[in-house]
C-alpha cells in the first residue's frame, strides 16, 4: 500500500490529525496577506494585461516559417520591416507561437490593409498566403465577454448559493464555500496580474472554471462534515470544532487524490499547449485552472471548514456541545 | 439481505448501461444512414480552419436588440451568405445580440463585402448638399445622379444640382415643419456639416443617428456630403427590389437599366407622402437619398408623386450597378445595422496542428490519471481506466449525435473542457473508492463497505456534480464566443459522469466484491483491510475488523451514551442500527 494510504488510514482513525480549525487565524491571515500582495502587486505593475480581445486590433499568424525556428528578434525583424512598409504605425507586437508559428499583432487595420499586410507577411516569412491567419477584433469584443462573464458569476454564485444552502440546510455552509471561492479567484487572477500574464477569453473561461471546480471540492468536504457533525448531538464528547477537523482530516487523502487527478490533465494541456502551441486557447485554460484548482484544494481545506466552524461557533447548540465536552472530562476519571 | 440482490441490481444497471450505448450507436448510424451524418463529430472552424466573423448590432444609445429583429437579420445574412455560393456557412445568433458568420476555408473578399454591408436601409430627404472637400471641383460627372419616376419614363438623369453645391438655405429659427423643413440645420448642425471629413465613415462604420433626428453624411464613394432630414421611410418597407430594363411608356424596352422597388403597404402611404412633398420642392431639396449603412448610396430627384408604391430608379445604371443596388435595397432591408466585431481566420494547417495538439494533451492527461490510479488504488484503477474508457465512448457517442443532429461543432476549447473532464469523472471513482475504504476501515466485509460506500458517496458525487452542471449550464447561457464550446462538453461530461458511476463503476465494484481477489482483499486489489487499518477505531475505540457490524452498534460504549437514560440510549441505539442499514 502506498504511504498515503497509511497516512489515510491514521487520519480517519485520528491517531494523526492536523489542526486545521484550531489554527484558523493563522489559515485566515494567509489567505489575506495573499489577497492583498496579489492586488497591491498588481496595482503596482499598472493592472491587468489585457489581451488583443480586450484591446482591438489585428493578428496575423504564419505558419511553417524557418523564421520562427531561428528565435524571436531575427522574426521580429522580419514582421517589423513587413508591416512597415504596408502601414506606418501600426505598432507590431511579435511573438513565437509553438514551433513553427510567429504572431504579430497589429492596432486595427482596415480590410484593405489587413490583405495587404497578409501578402507582405507571407512573402517576407517565404510562406504561401494560405499560411497566414489574419484576425480582426473589435475593442468591443472582449468587453462583451466580460459582461458576459460578470452576469454568469453573478447568476452562478446565486444559483449555487441556493443548492447548496437546501442541500446542507444551513446557508453558512453555502456562505464559507463561496467566500473560499472568492479567495481562489482573487487569487488566481491575482497572479495573472502579479506576473504581468495577457487576460484573454480563454483564461477568463478558466477563471470561470475555477466557480464550479472551487465548489466542487469544497462541497465533498462539506459532505462529509455535514455527515460527522450531523452525529453528533449535544451528548457528544467533541466540540463542534473537534468534528469538522476530524471529518475534514478523513477527507484529506481523498481531496489530495481528487486534486491531483484534477490537475494532471490540466498539467497536460498546459504542457502540450506551452510547447506545441505556444499563447493561445489551450495554455490559457489551462494556466487559469491549474493554479485555481490547487489554490481551490488549498481553500476548501484551510479556509473553508475553519471558516464554517468561525460562522456556527456561537450558536447556542453547538455551543452547549462544547461545554458538555468540558463538563464530562473532570467527572469521567470520577467514574471510572 | 438476500446475498444474490446486489448482484441482480448491478446486472440490470448493466443492461441499462449496454442499452444506452446501443442506442446511442443506432442514433448515430441512423444518421449516417439516412440524414447524411458521420461518426466522427463536426469539428468547429478553429480546428478545422476557416473564418468567423462576428457582427454585433449598431444601436443608438439605451436601445435594446429584438429577438425577432435579430432572427429576420440572420436570415437575411444567411441568404446573402448563400447566394454568394460559399456552402456550408453556419449563421448563429449569440449572447442574444450578436450574429456569428462562420465560413469554411477563406472566403473572397466579395462574400465578405456582402455580409458586411448588411446594413441597415433608410430614406431620408436631402436638406443640404456639398462637395466632399478633398473632392475637385470640375468633375461633376462623378455624382452619379440618378432620378425616380413613377411613370415608366425613360429620362435618365440630366443635371447635377448637387454637384453645384447649393450653399446654406436661410436658417430659420422655427422648429421644423416636416422632413424637409430646412429648419432641421441648425447652427451646430451646419458647423458638424463643414468640418465633416467623408473619410470618417471607414473607421468605425458607425453613423448612427436617431431615425427623427438628421443625419450628416456622405455619398458612398465619398465624393458628395450631405445633410439629410428624419427618416421618412425604412429599409423594412421594401417588399422587393429587382433590376431591369426599363420600358418606356409605350411599353417599348429600352436599353436602359434601372432599378424596380416595390413597397409594401406601410411603404406605399409612406413613399406617397414623400415624394408628393419632394416634387412640389425644387433645387436640392427635391431629392431624397437612400440611406444604407450610414452612407448615402443614390439620391435620386423626384420626378412625380409615387402613388402605388411601384417607384423605379433610373439613371447611368450598367446592369451591374443596377443589380448591386436593387441587391442592397432588397437584402440591406436589415431591422438592425451591423458592424464587424470581430474577424477571424484560422488556417487549416493552424487548426490541424491544434487538434492534434489536444489529443496529444488528452492522450497524455489520460496516461497521468490511469498512472496515479494504478499506483493509488492497485486493481482497482483497472475499474478507474475500464470507467473512463467507458465514459470516453458515450460521450463521444453522444458529441457525434449532437454534431448530427444539432449541428454542434466540436472547438478547441470543447477539447480542453473534455479533456479537463476526464479529472472531474476520476474525481467521481476517487470518492466514491475512498468511502470504501473507509467502510472498510470501519470493519465491514467488502460487499457492505460496497453497498454502504455508494450510499454516501453517490450524495456526494451528485450534489458536487449539480454544482459543476449549474456551473456548466449557466456558462453555456450567458456566455459568448468560445466559453459556450468549453461550457457544452463540460456539462456534458458531468451528466456522463453521474451515468457511468451509477450503472457502470457502482456495478463493477459490486461483481468484483463478490471474487475472491477483491472479496478476500488481496494486498493489490486496494481494498486489503490489513492495509487500511487492521483495527476500526471509530468514535475512540479499537475494535477488531472480523467484529459484524449489528453487534458493533449495538455495543457502542459511548461515554456519553452511559450517561443516558434508558430511554435515549435506546432511542441512541435504533439510530445506529438504522444507520447500520443503510
Amino acid at each position: 500500500m502506498s504511504m498515503l494510504t497509511r497516512v489515510g488510514n491514521d487520519l480517519y482513525t485520528g491517531a494523526r490529525s492536523f489542526d486545521f480549525v484550531g489554527k484558523r487565524v493563522v489559515w485566515y491571515s494567509i489567505g489575506a496577506a495573499v489577497i492583498i500582495l496579489a492586488i497591491a502587486f498588481t496595482a503596482l505593475r499598472g493592472g491587468f494585461v489585457f489581451g488583443i480581445e480586450f484591446r482591438g486590433g489585428s493578428e496575423f499568424r504564419v505558419t511553417g516559417s524557418s523564421a520562427a525556428i531561428e528565435g524571436t528578434a531575427a522574426a521580429t525583424s522580419i514582421a517589423v520591416d513587413a508591416v512597415d512598409e504596408v502601414v506606418t504605425g501600426a505598432n507590431p507586437r511579435v511573438s513565437i507561437v509553438g514551433s513553427d508559428s510567429v504572431r504579430v499583432q497589429t492596432e486595427q487595420l482596415t480590410p484593405g490593409e489587413t490583405d495587404e499586410l497578409r501578402a507582405a507577411l507571407a512573402d517576407a516569412y517565404g510562406v504561401t498566403q494560405a499560411d497566414v491567419a489574419s484576425s480582426f477584433i473589435g475593442a468591443t469584443w472582449g468587453a462583451d465577454i466580460t459582461r458576459q462573464a460578470l452576469l454568469a458569476l453573478v447568476v452562478f454564485l446565486l444559483f449555487a448559493s441556493v443548492v447548496m444552502a437546501l442541500y446542507f440546510r444551513t446557508w453558512k455552509m453555502a456562505l464559507a464555500a463561496i467566500v473560499a471561492l472568492f479567495h481562489d479567484l482573487i487569487i488566481t487572477t491575482g497572479v495573472y496580474g502579479v506576473l504581468g500574464l495577457e487576460i484573454t477569453p480563454a483564461a477568463v473561461i478558466g477563471f470561470l472554471t475555477i466557480l464550479g471546480y472551487s465548489l466542487y471540492d469544497t462541497v465533498v468536504v462539506f459532505d462529509k462534515v455535514r455527515e460527522n457533525t450531523s452525529e453528533d448531538g449535544v451528548e457528544s464528547r467533541r466540540t463542534f470544532a473537534q468534528s469538522v477537523n476530524l471529518a475534514v482530516n478523513q477527507t484529506l487523502v481523498r481531496s489530495i487524490n481528487t486534486s491531483v487527478v484534477a490537475v494532471l490533465p490540466t498539467a497536460a494541456i498546459l504542457f502540450i499547449g506551452s510547447l506545441l502551441l505556444g499563447a493561445g486557447t489551450l495554455r490559457d485554460i489551462a494556466l487559469a485552472l491549474f493554479i485555481g484548482t490547487l489554490v481551490g484544494t488549498y481553500s476548501s481545506i484551510f479556509l473553508a471548514a475553519p471558516l464554517y466552524v468561525h460562522l456556527r461557533e456561537n450558536e447556542p447548540e453547538v455551543k452547549k456541545q462544547g461545554s458538555r465536552q468540558k463538563a464530562a472530562r473532570p467527572e469521567s476519571g470520577a467514574v471510572r | 439481505m438476500a446475498r444474490s440482490t446486489p448482484e441482480r441490481n448491478a446486472i440490470r444497471s448493466l443492461v441499462w448501461l449496454l442499452v444506452i450505448i446501443v442506442g446511442l450507436i443506432a442514433a448515430n448510424g441512423a444518421s449516417v444512414l439516412f440524414n447524411n451524418g458521420q461518426w466522427t463529430p463536426k469539428l468547429a472552424l478553429d480546428l478545422e480552419g476557416g473564418t468567423q466573423i462576428i457582427l454585433a448590432p449598431q444601436l443608438a444609445s439605451g436601445d435594446q436588440v429584438d429577438q425577432e429583429q435579430l432572427e429576420q437579420a440572420v436570415a437575411i445574412i444567411r441568404q446573402r451568405v448563400d447566394a454568394g455560393g460559399v456552402s456550408e456557412a453556419e449563421i448563429n445568433t449569440q449572447g442574444g445580440e450578436n450574429i456569428v458568420v462562420a465560413i469554411p476555408g477563406v472566403p473572397d473578399p466579395a462574400t465578405i463585402e456582402r455580409i458586411q454591408s448588411s446594413a441597415k436601409l433608410e430614406f431620408r430627404p436631402v436638406l443640404l448638399a456639398d462637395l466632399a472637400s478633398n473632392q475637385i471641383l470640375d468633375d461633376p460627372e462623378a455624382t452619379d445622379e440618378d432620378s425616380v419616376d413613377g411613370d415608366a419614363t425613360d429620362e435618365a438623369a440630366t443635371d447635377d444640382e448637387a454637384a453645384e453645391g447649393e450653399t446654406a438655405e436661410p436658417t430659420p429659427s422655427a422648429s421644423p415643419t416636416d422632413a424637409s423643413d430646412p429648419a432641421w440645420i441648425t447652427e451646430e448642425l451646419q458647423r458638424e456639416f463643414d468640418t465633416f471629413e467623408c473619410s470618417s465613415l471607414d473607421v468605425v462604420g458607425a453613423n448612427v443617428a436617431p431615425v427623427d433626428e438628421p443625419l450628416v453624411t456622405c455619398e458612398a464613394d465619398g465624393s458628395i456630403k450631405y445633410i439629410l432630414g428624419p427618416v421618412e421611410v425604412e429599409g423594412e418597407a421594401i417588399a422587393d427590389a429587382r433590376s431591369g430594363l426599363i420600358a418606356s411608356s409605350t411599353g417599348v424596352t429600352t436599353n436602359e437599366f434601372g432599378v424596380f422597388i416595390d413597397f409594401n403597404e406601410e411603404g406605399t402611404a409612406q413613399f406617397r407622402e414623400v415624394t408628393e412633398r419632394l416634387v412640389s420642392l425644387t433645387g436640392i431639396r427635391n431629392q431624397f437619398a437612400i440611406v444604407l449603412d450610414g452612407r448615402v448610396i443614390s439620391a435620386p430627384r423626384t420626378i412625380s408623386a409615387i402613388t402605388d408604391g411601384s417607384p423605379q430608379i433610373s439613371g447611368n445604371f450598367t446592369q451591374e450597378s443596377a443589380q448591386v443596388l436593387a441587391d442592397q435595397l432588397k437584402f440591406g432591408a436589415l431591422p438592425l445595422g451591423f458592424e464587424v466585431q470581430s474577424s477571424e481566420n484560422i488556417t487549416a494547417t493552424l487548426g490541424l496542428s491544434q487538434l492534434q495538439s489536444g489529443i496529444i494533451a488528452g492522450l497524455i492527461g489520460i496516461a497521468l490519471v490511469i498512472g496515479y490510479a494504478l499506483i493509488q488504488y492497485r486493481a482497482l484503477g483497472g475499474v478507474i481506466i475500464a470507467s473512463l474508457v467507458i465514459a470516453g465512448i458515450v460521450t463521444y457517442l453522444i458529441i457525434t449525435y449532437l454534431s448530427n443532429q444539432q449541428g454542434y461543432r466540436l472547438s478547441l476549447a470543447g477539447v480542453a473542457g473534455l479533456i479537463i473532464s476526464i479529472g472531474v469523472i476520476a474525481d467521481s471513482f476517487i470518492v466514491y473508492f475512498e468511502r470504501i475504504r473507509d467502510e472498510l476501515r470501519d470493519g465491514r466485509r467488502l460487499d457492505g463497505a460496497v453497498e454502504a460506500g455508494w450510499k454516501r458517496a453517490f450524495r456526494t458525487i451528485l450534489i458536487s456534480d449539480v454544482i459543476n452542471f449549474i456551473a456548466a449550464a449557466v456558462l453555456f447561457v450567458l456566455a459568448v464566443g468560445n466559453v459556450r464550446g468549453f461550457a457544452f462538453t463540460l456539462g456534458i461530461t458531468t451528466i456522463v459522469d453521474l451515468v457511468i458511476v451509477a450503472l457502470f463503476t457502482h456495478p463493477m465494484m459490486q461483481l468484483l466484491g463478490r471474487t475472491r481477489f477483491f472479496g478476500g482483499g488481496h494486498p493489490l486489489s486496494g481494498l486489503d483491510p490489513k492495509a487500511l487499518g487492521a483495527v476500526y477505531r471509530g468514535r475512540a475505540q479499537f475494535r477488531q475488523p472480523q467484529s459484524v457490524p449489528a453487534v458493533k452498534r449495538a455495543s457502542s460504549s459511548r461515554e456519553a451514551q452511559r450517561r443516558q437514560t434508558i430511554a435515549e440510549r435506546k432511542a441512541a441505539e435504533a439510530r445506529g442500527e438504522g444507520e447500520d442499514a443503510r
